[in-house]
């Protein structure tokens, strides 16, 4: 056997190999470019926006069997506060109930008859308010405001009704001031940005490397590559790192778009974002391979990546809060790589911290790193059984 | 008709004989279900919360011990002055401080008013919200047993009926949009998945020059995930009825007939895309780039229409799930018939025909 | 006698219940185009992943270039090119990449790389299209290409899974003229195929029905030996009885 002179940035050469060739395949497929490039960016502007559960314009239908100046008093307080809105009104029972199953109001607000006799001679009358609650959040919401407007015009009853009977006692009353720390607003925006945007560049990395292997497999250039003496380390490292790039490359876009479209401060330090960054993307792109280095087609391999996805997205706080889970829910959150970005990134992006605030997600993500690119490369096998 | 139906026979083989695929294809929902239906809700149930009171009286103590009662709020600490805030939350200790402003007492005694406020991390909007509104009516609750305890209580009060789902559960929301996103990605993927898939392999070439026509080997293509798909419903329906206690207040059967038409607008939707790409990659990406988040975001799954901005609303109308979630909600929770969604049932078919004419044109363009 | 270059001792691979490659033994020396043929299914494509270190064998023994398919298959990938019968080089990487690519994951240096891919290019009549996508190129340049590439870093001994299928047979008959050349080098050549007239260009042929080797010989051996007038009237004889057939 001839032997080769010691060369020891070899294996780093060859590594670089494979790498260039990965980015000239990524920029030679005219199809993916613009789904990479483009379409996420498209996605962080609309989607950001949709992530809201601001109430307004509540569409509501009457029924006034009274008919009394007090009675449309209080309906004008409903109209007037810009929370609500009238879309019908009737007088009979079923027809409240049918607006409602046609969704052409959220909530039906019945006034008895001898409404405002009641409220003379007793100073006490009761109304119903028929709320939608299928949306049982959004039927929270709605009563509450309901309560507010109802309240306010309680305290002007005696101005409304002067010959109202009643004790000359003041009504009590405690007003709740409340404030957002950090995001005094309650912008939405500048919470879901951040949260989006860890989300497309994890489905963008995931995929992208969960099809990759496989779709060599696939097409059989995989075979090519196995009977060269590369070495499994150098495989992995050279199908990682152009998804590490393009990972980054995105966020760095986002930051930008987060920064000059939704005027998200930035609190902290982007060095820090970035080295968590990088992290969080190891554990991806680990996944990915993982994923690809297991499957035969690439079929199973987006089914696989899909079927983590949407569980990670979903149980990653990121559109109902972990503290809203159950108690076994929220523990399992710890494994969920995402969650931990989106905490992270959130914290440093709206709350200033440091590395030492977050060393506790940082370190689970390490270790996730460490544990998948181990798998991947013990599960990538140039020999087949 | 024979050799189709062995056509169709042979992609059953295909989608079974890879166990992996299979598994996830059913298994999958049904942990999903599982999973989000107990996970996922709205309330919160664990608020901490830190008092700072700048009065220490008799009212502020009272009130204190009924926003603690309720349960809902744990007790995390006291504070002794407002720039103890920051540090609460920044740790997350706290995510909620509530503060009594001095002489809290001896103003609701003179003036009839006091003024208390709450103060939430406001890094979660959303939790932010929910915890106010949770501490705002426990302050209302409060006022109300004082009025009837002094025998002063007045004025208009209201009745709260809370239709459809009294116990206002967040699982009842969720299900449905859980069977959307389901129904989207399994038929929309798939299709599309396993169509550019046999353009790369150049066995769609193969087909095609059988004597099948160009529609049959579409619909060959597409009959098996019907079915699968079909599958699925029943089986998450009946995980939503059993384990979840979710009501079907209409008809069984429209359901079914609805979520028949939807696998099919999704499955249009994975022949079109399949029709405009050759590669899996792209067909990949654009199902899930382009339909996993929209469905989740823009279909009213987890966050209401009404609440986005005007052109988002708009833009909601082209996502199929959006039209299907106001159908399942309307029959199964409403018991709506098809008489109030006739409307929604048009736009899905609409839909479904016109992904179809689309891509047919499209294929036969590409044969030519 | 020069040590041989592959040699297996009753080497075998199953799948499950399945034996694809039943106690297969020969030698293969140094410098030699060695046809392998046999039917579709017969476990061709099997042994030759076993050779080339892409697939562990069951049992019995084999040697690739003086090294063991057991414990050294990266010291054989070191010594190896291999051409699969899937046309395996990257279809959306031009000829120049693909053979900076290659070159560079055998380890060439870069001066070397691009030595050898100009003149690649050159003898191949590619400089033409050095720059356009590999799918936009008719197949008998990129079978040529893609023997080019096998050999790019100087392998004693080159695998050739059904190197010319789908081609006309001018085509073909200058891809062997590639064969005779690399041969002539002192390159071993390992070759399966199907079509019987290029079985006869071989130096010596074994022909596998069933998982076993049914004969080996040169050429004109065989046919004397079984008395028959073409090599393709031999693979007919010995490949009709055969249990399990491809198509």
């Amino acid at each position: 056997m001839k032997s080769m002179p010691k060369d020891y940035l070899q294996p780093m050469r060859i590594v670089v190999h494979l790498l260039r060739k990965e980015f000239i395949q990524i920029f030679h497929n005219k199809g993916m470019l613009p789904l990479i490039f483009v379409m996420p960016f498209i996605q962080l502007v609309i989607l950001s926006n949709a992530a809201t559960f601001d109430v307004a314009q509540v569409p509501f239908h009457l029924q006034d069997y009274d008919r009394t100046p007090l009675s449309e008093h209080l309906v004008k307080r409903f109209t007037s506060t810009g929370y609500f809105r009238m879309t019908g009104e009737s007088s009979r029972q079923d027809k409240g109930i049918d607006a409602l199953i046609s969704r052409e109001a959220d909530m039906v607000i019945v006034i008895p008859r001898e409404f405002e006799k009641e409220m003379i001679n007793s100073g006490h009358a009761r109304i119903q308010l028929v709320i939608n609650a299928e949306d049982g959040f959004n039927a929270g919401v709605v009563r509450g405001y309901a309560y507010e407007i109802i309240s306010s015009f309680n305290r002007d009853i005696k101005r409304l009704l002067p010959q109202m009977s009643s004790p000359a006692t003041v009504q009590p009353n405690i007003e709740i001031r409340s404030s957002g720390w950090y995001n005094p607003e309650l912008v939405y925006s500048e919470y879901m940005v951040p949260g989006v945007l860890v989300v497309l560049v994890t489905i963008i990395g995931l995929f992208l490397s969960a099809m990759n292997v496989v779709r060599e497999k696939e097409i059989g250039t995989i075979d090519q590559i196995n009977v060269t003496p590369i070495k499994r380390w150098q495989f992995i490292t050279g199908k990682l790192f152009p998804f590490l790039v393009i990972g980054l490359g995105e966020l760095t876009v986002g930051l930008l778009i987060a920064r000059v479209a939704f005027h998200v401060p930035m609190l902290g330090s982007y060095a820090l974002i970035y080295f968590v960054a990088t992290i969080y993307l190891l554990v991806v792109l680990g996944m990915g391979l993982l994923i690809s280095t297991t499957t035969d087609t690439q079929q199973q391999a987006m089914f696989i990546a899909w079927f983590f996805t949407v569980i990670f997205i979903l149980l990653s706080g990121l559109f109902t809060p972990i503290e809203s889970m159950p108690h076994w829910a929220q523990n399992l959150t710890q494994l969920n790589p995402i969650r931990h970005f989106v905490d992270i990134i959130r914290r440093i992006m709206l709350k200033g911290s440091v590395i030492e605030e977050i060393l506790v997600p940082l370190g689970i993500l390490s270790v996730q790193s460490a544990v998948m690119l181990t798998l991947a490369i013990v599960r990538y096998r140039k020999i087949s059984a | 008709m024979k050799r189709f139906i062995g056509f169709v026979r042979k992609e059953f083989f295909h989608i079974m004989r890879d166990r992996r695929t299979a598994a996830i294809l059913f298994g999958m929902p049904i942990l999903q279900l599982l999973l989000f239906g107990f996970a996922i809700r709205n309330e919160i149930t664990e608020v901490r919360t830190g008092i700072l009171d700048l009065s220490h009286d008799v009212v502020t103590q009272e009130l204190t011990d009924k926003i603690f009662s309720s349960g809902t709020f744990v007790a995390s600490g006291v504070l002794n002055n407002g720039k103890e805030t920051g540090p609460a939350f920044a740790s997350g200790k706290m995510n909620e401080v509530v503060v009594f402003e001095s002489g809290f007492a001896g103003n609701l005694q003179r003036d009839g008013t006091a003024q208390m406020q709450v103060i939430t991390d406001g890094s979660d909007p959303n939790v932010s919200r929910i915890i106010t509104g949770y501490t705002e009516s426990v302050v209302r609750e409060f006022l109300v047993e004082k009025a009837e305890s002094t025998g002063t209580a007045q004025g208009v009060e209201a009745v709260p009926v809370m239709m459809f789902n009294s116990a206002l559960k967040s699982v009842y929301l969720f299900v449905p949009g859980l069977m959307a996103m389901i129904l989207m990605l399994v038929s929309a993927l798939m299709t599309s998945i396993s169509i550019t898939r046999e353009k790369e392999s150049g066995t769609m070439e193969l087909l095609l020059v059988s004597s099948l026509k160009p529609v049959q080997v579409i619909i060959g293509k597409v009959v098996p995930y019907l079915l699968l798909s079909f599958v699925n419903v029943i089986t998450v329906l009946a995980l939503a009825f059993l384990v979840f206690g979710v009501p079907c207040r209409g008809s069984i059967a429209l359901l079914l007939g609805e979520s028949l038409l939807f696998i099919m607008t999704a499955l249009s939707l994975g022949i079109l895309i399949s029709s405009i790409t050759n590669s899996q990659q792209v067909a990949m990406m654009i199902s899930l780039a382009g339909l996993l988040m929209p469905t989740v975001l823009l279909s009213g799954f987890i966050f209401p229409i009404t609440s986005m901005p005007l052109p988002l609303q708009v833009i909601s109308n082209i996502i199929p799930a959006r039209w299907y979630l106001v159908i399942v909600r309307g029959i199964m929770l409403k018991g709506a018939g098809i008489g109030v969604l006739w409307q929604e049932t048009l736009v899905l078919v609409f839909m479904s025909l016109l992904f179809m004419t689309v891509s047919v044109r499209k294929f036969s363009e590409r044969l030519q | 006698m020069p040590e041989p270059v592959i040699h297996t001792e009753k080497l075998s691979k199953r799948f499950g219940s399945f034996t694809a490659v039943d106690e297969i033994s020969f030698s293969v020396s140094a410098g030699e185009i060695f046809g392998f043929l046999g039917a579709n299914g017969a476990g061709k494509t099997t042994a030759m992943k076993m050779l080339t270190g892409l697939l562990a064998p069951t049992s019995g023994q084999a040697t690739v270039a003086g090294f063991d398919v057991y414990r050294q298959s990266e010291e054989i990938k070191r010594n190896i090119g291999y051409m699969s019968q899937r046309f395996s080089l990257y279809d959306d990487l031009t000829p120049r990449e693909n053979i900076r690519f290659f070159g560079g994951i055998y380890g060439l240096g870069k001066a070397e790389i691009t030595a050898k891919c100009d003149q690649m290019l050159e003898s191949l009549e590619l400089v033409k299209v050095r720059d356009s996508r590999l799918s936009s190129l008719p197949l008998g340049w990129k079978q040529k290409l893609a023997f080019s590439v096998a050999l790019l870093h100087e392998p004693k001994l080159v695998f050739l899974d059904e190197p010319t299928g789908g081609v006309d047979p001018v085509t073909r008959r200058r891809f062997w003229d590639l064969i005779y050349k690399a041969a002539s080098d002192g390159i071993t050549v390992f070759v399966t195929t199907h079509y019987m007239d290029e079985a006869e260009y071989c130096d010596r042929v074994s022909i596998m029905v069933d998982g076993k080797i049914a004969a080996l010989d040169t050429p004109e051996a065989l046919k004397g030996s079984f008395g028959t007038a073409t090599m393709n009237d031999l693979f007919i004889k010995l490949a009709r009885p055969a249990i399990r057939s491809g198509e």
